[in-house]
């Protein structure tokens, strides 16, 4: 049987003939998919900030104005970059609720692709600071490092446990308990409100990633003291012991001179 | 032998001496022991003097035994703490088992309060034990002070005791500080640093005293082994003295005790110190200790691994002393801004030197009130019943008016707190409690005056006519009028004993000559008791019963 196939109509080139058609048609249909893949990326993209558009002039443009240029009410956005987007938005910050002393952090009203479409919107209107690369914002670095970078720049308004502390006329530097750490690089890189840039210059991501580190620690790790009454310090410290330890004994005392009736 | 120790110490009743002949062998050792100890140190005298005082029974007479109690854990803490502690500014690197801060460069002060805290068995408890029972030590006298300042517990010939614990009070403070400063992290050195700043405002001789005490220029390399010094070894020798002199001058002068039927200045009725009040003592002190050691053991105090090391650049937001401290800091914060003076060149912060008058002033007005009162009322009486603070309005509207003023500059203390916590302009508290420095005192003055006013006059009218029953009775002739239960004699007794000054007479003196001091002294004493509710007298409540 097998020697009469072999003599029968195929010939022994037919099946090198067959792996090259059968490579080609896979090839050529890979390649074709592949650069359709492409093509849709770059489309999507381009709908994203095209979608982006359409929600920034439907929530934003009543005051920072169409095409982002700003208004009297609120300054001109063309060069806060993605990042500034993404931290305002993405933290509820971001429509404001109404005018005040700074804008506080509230309810997020945009889904997150929604914020991710108007950061690329704002994006295209010129160069800014960028969403950070993901890895900046695992948590892990140098966690001493990053403690001591964040006592030296973050503390003075934000408290050395990142309690979060008063600043002029009503502004406040906020809490950073359980905050997300794309929100912290982008804080820093844009400076939000009243805080300070720091830019990579001044400290590195890699430092960056450091300090986020360190506020992950915090997060991740409750005080070793027990309870940490807010993390203010010796006036939570002093209320604490007024009132439930003092309070304590002092019920103690009642108890023990109460006459029985 | 047995009999002979029975009769000295007089433990034993005559009636129990046939049963000597039955006792066990643990009974002869007791007697023998008790023998043995009372021909050595005559404890029985002691036994007889000091066994017997009674002791009055009400909640606050026992505050002063919370901050007695409370010393003594902070003592107790605190040894165990010596044995770690490391008091040298000598730089180091830490390398302990807490992760933020492995690596970093730290005083070995820092770095051995980092090793109490996480490396050795139990050391972050007591540490924590030691700062909160100090907490409680400092809190419990000021709770005391106030009970005994407000039912006037203080007058003769018990104001050497108010100046006693007064000083205590001040040595517990400076005991806190230096403790504070010790563990050489951020926020210990921050006070520090504003103690440095306090004294080089000082003209001329400031710039000296801070380069004395820091050893050159601030932070230096000195000052925590002196703050050691001073906390573990002269303050507390002085304290624990002092302490002794109180609680004997207690022992001495007898307990103040509240009006009562029976009760008199001449005696006192309560529970004596053997057995029930020792016992009671004893238990309570285990109690005192056991809060303490719950909240250390449950609540975080003075986190030093989020303060980390002192270094002079970075301040924190929500820097603050412990609470005791935090009236002067309060007060450092209320100054305005910009009141300096340049004098030839040479500038007067009087923004640091307003501090540092009025805090001196206000302590020294609460040292030497009772003399002051005593000065007006001219009463050279023992006083061994203690006041009701509405029957002393003026002492009373005084003390309101002193607590307020202190509670301001407390307040102020945490005005950044006080404006995140509740969402205001730190600006606007701070103008607020300014505010409220100055007329919160008068407010407090006036407003407690009218209350103890009114208080009396309701005791008046209960003494008199009764309490409201509620029961209204319809008379024959249609009137209405509502029955009033007559008070039993003992708790009129309550209403109507109490000491009722009234504004001295200027007299001339034996030249016929009336001394300046003489009107000053006539216009306080009318300042003090012009206004005033009079106690129900014998005739009027005669005159009341006939009705």
């Amino acid at each position: 049987m097998p020697r009469s196939r072999r003599t029968g109509r195929r010939s022994p080139l037919a099946s090198v003939a067959l792996l090259v058609i059968g490579l080609l048609t896979t090839g050529g249909a890979y390649a074709l998919v592949t650069s359709s893949a492409t093509a849709s990326t770059t489309s999507a993209s381009a709908t994203t900030a095209e979608e982006g558009e359409k929600l920034f002039m439907a929530n934003c443009a009543s005051c920072h104005g169409i095409g982002a240029v700003g208004t009297t009410d609120a300054p001109s956005l063309v060069g806060v970059g993605a990042a500034a987007v993404d931290f305002q938005v993405g933290t509820g910050r971001m429509p404001m609720a109404a005018s005040g002393p700074q804008a506080e952090a509230k309810p997020v009203q945009f889904t997150d692709e929604q914020v991710k479409a108007l950061a690329a919107y704002v994006a295209t209107l010129g160069e800014g600071p960028a969403i950070p690369a993901d890895e900046f914002l695992t948590g892990e670095g140098d966690v001493a490092l990053g403690a001591e970078l964040f006592r030296i720049n973050c503390a003075m308004c934000h408290n050395v446990a990142g309690a979060g502390g008063a600043l002029t006329e009503g502004k406040f530097a906020p809490d950073l308990k359980d905050v997300d750490p794309a929100h912290v690089y982008e804080a820093m890189v844009t400076g939000p409100q009243n805080m300070p840039v720091f830019n990579d210059l001044n400290i590195t991501p890699e430092e960056k990633a450091d300090i986020i580190a360190y506020l992950e620690y915090l997060n991740d790790h409750p005080s070793p003291g027990g309870l940490d009454l807010g993390g203010l310090g010796p006036v939570s410290e002093g209320l604490f012991v007024w009132i439930f330890a003092l309070g304590a004994i002092v019920a103690v005392t009642v108890w023990l001179t109460a006459k029985s009736n | 032998m047995t009999v002979t120790v029975s009769d000295t110490t007089g433990t034993n009743r005559p009636g129990t001496e046939p049963a000597v002949a039955e006792v066990g062998r643990g009974m002869r050792f007791t007697n023998w022991a008790a023998g043995y100890v009372d021909e050595r140190f005559k404890l029985s005298g002691w036994v007889r003097d000091y066994g017997r005082k009674i002791f009055p029974d009400h909640w606050s007479f026992m505050l002063g035994e919370v901050a007695l109690y409370s010393l003594i854990v902070v003592l107790l803490s605190g040894t165990f703490l010596t044995f770690f502690f490391q008091a040298s500014m000598v730089e180091t690197h830490y390398d302990g088992s807490y992760v933020p801060l492995k690596g970093i460069q730290m005083s070995a002060a820092m770095a051995s309060t980092l090793d109490i805290s996480f490396d050795i068995r139990g050391g972050l408890l007591v540490r924590q034990i030691h700062h909160w029972a100090a907490l409680l030590f400092v809190a419990s006298i000021g709770l005391h002070m106030l009970r005994v300042f407000f039912t006037g517990a203080f007058r003769k010939p018990r104001e050497i005791n108010w100046l006693l614990g007064f000083t205590l009070f001040i040595l517990a403070m400076a005991e806190g500080f230096t403790g504070y400063s010790l563990p050489d992290d951020l926020l210990s050195g921050n006070g520090l640093r504003i103690i440095d700043g306090m004294v080089k405002g000082v003209p001329v001789i400031g710039t000296w005293i801070s380069y004395l005490l820091f050893g050159g220029e601030f932070p230096g390399t000195t000052v925590i082994g002196m703050f050691y010094s001073l906390h573990i070894l002269l303050l507390p020798a002085i304290l624990v003295a002092i302490v002794g002199v109180h609680v004997i001058m207690v022992f001495v002068n007898k307990h103040t005790q509240y009006a009562g039927p029976g009760r008199s200045n001449d005696n006192v009725v309560g529970v004596p110190v053997m057995p029930v009040f020792a016992a009671k003592a004893g238990g309570f002190f285990f109690i005192v200790f056991g809060v303490i050691v719950l909240v250390a053991a449950t609540v975080t105090i003075n986190p030093i691994w989020n303060y980390g090391p002192y270094d002079p650049s970075p301040v924190s937001a929500g820097t603050q002393p412990d609470w005791y401290i935090g009236f002067a800091d309060g007060m450092l914060r209320l100054i305005p801004p910009g009141w300096e003076l340049e004098i030839l060149g040479f500038t007067l912060s009087l923004n640091i030197l307003v501090p540092l008058l009025v805090l001196p002033l206000f302590l020294a007005l609460v040292a030497f009130y009772p003399f002051f009162e005593a000065w007006v009322t001219g009463d050279k009486r023992h006083h061994n019943i203690a006041d009701r603070p509405r029957n002393a309005p003026m002492r009373t509207a005084i003390g309101a008016a002193g607590v307020t003023f202190y509670a301001v500059m407390w307040a102020a203390a945490s005005s950044d707190l006080i404006a995140t916590h509740f969402k205001l302009a730190v600006e606007g508290v701070t103008l607020a409690l300014q505010i409220l420095l100055i007329a919160g005192p008068i407010i407090a003055f006036f407003v407690t005056r009218r209350i103890c006013f009114a208080l009396q006059k309701k005791d008046r009218e209960i003494a008199l006519h009764g309490y409201e029953s509620g029961r209204i009775v319809r008379l024959p002739g249609g009137q209405y009028v509502e029955v009033h239960q007559p008070l039993s004699d003992y708790e009129r007794w309550r209403l109507v004993s109490y000491t009722d000054y009234q504004p001295l007479m200027v007299r001339p003196d034996k030249h016929g000559r009336i001394s300046v001091a003489q009107r000053v002294r006539a216009a306080a004493s009318r300042l003090f008791f012009e206004d005033r509710i009079a106690p129900v007298t014998k005739t009027e409540l005669e005159s009341q019963s006939h009705h």
